[in-house]
């Protein structure tokens, strides 16, 4: 169990998908204009993540080598096309503010980079566990930059608000403001880091 | 249980069985979910109808009708009556000229060009950007940026930048022409079904009336 908790913590902390991995940055940039649009990212992507690494490392002895990215993108394009359907008919509100981005999942290189690197070489469980991990430091990182570019945007922090409008700087909402803050989280997150080692 | 060999008898039957097993499932959940989607789409629509027009007492879904735009396609035409009278239309229009794409909207006028009210149906605008539009046209507190009541027979509406006098989302200019176009295209239409719908109702009988409103809009293509 204690390798697991490591497996759990290594995904959040030391390979973080966004801050240390640099992994996936499209969606990260793309979608993070508020925080709740970043939160729900994140989840819908650790939903198809955990799932896919689950399958992925069940089917890896029955996958040959030369096919396996192939079917790797069944696997994930499969999931995520049933959180689509599932969401369009069961929240079709939360559905409808994600909109495009959901079915971009598939093409999301920390699913297809997770199940190449980990779950094609480890048992289901650990699968599992990396999937959760890794999941979390995703939707943890893509929360943050929501906060802070709502934040510093528009003044408002999941729609809630802190400061008047008018103060905010419009920059932090359009994609160069993306940039600048996750450059500045990378830099925090690694000044951090830093001082524990 | 050792890895398969990548011989091309083992590639082909892995990839067909993945293929095949997961081409099922989705069938299942497509069939599952096939009712739920449609009815939260019906849904959608008739609370779209009812938040654009004043309350009616018809079923504008089942008389809707296409009309044409005059520029070579057609928009759905949902008439809203309490009783016998006409009180408005909501009409389902569209842009392609969005920032990402098709822009649909559902808008409301009543029978004096007024605008009630719209619903943005889809879009595909940048969250947080162009999204804005769901809300930004109808904040009834900036005269400037607020559609509401405007009456389109003073001229169609147009973004200050380009000569008119609503003001466009800030730092999404395209997204407000994209959804000002569409707000326009509704009001030519309205325009035309309204006339039918008017000339109709003085002279002809309930019945009479969908003829000449059919007439019209032939006339019109």
């Amino acid at each position: 169990m204690n390798k697991q908790l490591k497996i759990l913590i290594n995904g959040i902390i030391k390979e973080n998908p966004i801050f240390v991995l640099l992994l996936g940055m499209c969606p990260t940039l793309a979608t993070t204009s508020s925080a709740i649009n970043g939160m729900s990212m994140g989840l819908a992507t650790t939903f198809v993540l955990i799932s896919s690494n689950a399958v992925i490392s069940l089917l890896k002895n029955v996958i040959p080598d030369m096919v396996r990215i192939p079917s790797f993108i069944v696997v994930i394009a499969t999931f995520v096309t049933i959180i689509e359907m599932l969401m369009n008919a069961y929240v079709p509100a939360l559905a409808e503010s994600l909109g495009i981005f959901i079915p971009l999942i598939v093409v999301n290189c920390i699913v297809l980079g997770r199940a190449e690197s980990f779950a094609s070489r480890n048992s289901v469980l650990s699968s599992i566990f990396d999937g959760v991990g890794i999941g979390l430091g995703f939707t943890l990182a893509l929360t943050l930059l929501g906060v802070s570019r709502e934040l510093l945007g528009t003044g408002k922090i999941f729609s809630q608000t802190i400061y008047p409008e008018q103060y905010g700087s419009l920059i932090f909402v359009l994609a160069p403001g993306a940039f600048i803050v996750l450059g500045f989280l990378i830099a925090i997150f690694n000044k951090l880091q830093h001082k524990k080692a | 249980m050792a890895k398969l060999e990548s011989s091309f008898r083992n590639m082909f039957l892995s990839l067909s069985l993945i293929c095949l097993t997961v081409a099922l499932l989705l069938a299942q959940v497509n069939k599952m979910t096939a009712t739920p989607i449609a009815e939260a789409k019906a849904m959608k629509l008739q609370n779209a109808i009812r938040e654009v027009v004043p309350a009616f007492d018809n079923d504008p879904v089942a008389e809707a009708f296409r009309m044409a735009d005059g520029s070579g396609d057609s928009l759905l035409v949902y008439p809203a009556k309490k009783g016998d009278e006409l009180v408005g239309f909501a009409l389902n229009s569209y842009s392609n000229n969005g920032f990402s794409g098709k822009i649909e909207i559902m808008v409301g006028f009543d029978m004096e060009h007024h605008i009630i009210n719209y619903a943005v149906l889809q879009h595909a605008e940048t969250p947080g950007l162009g999204s804005r539009m769901t809300e930004w046209f109808r904040d009834a507190t900036k005269p400037g940026q607020s559609i509401i009541g405007r009456d389109l027979s003073q001229g169609a509406l147009a973004v200050t930048r380009d000569g008119g006098n609503v003001d466009a989302i800030t730092a999404s200019t395209i997204t407000s022409r994209a959804f000002l176009e569409a707000v326009n295209r509704a009001y030519a239409v309205y325009s035309g079904s309204r006339e039918d719908a008017l000339s109709g109702a003085t002279v002809a009988t309930e019945k009479e009336t969908e003829g000449m409103t059919k007439k019209g809009g032939e006339h019109n293509e």
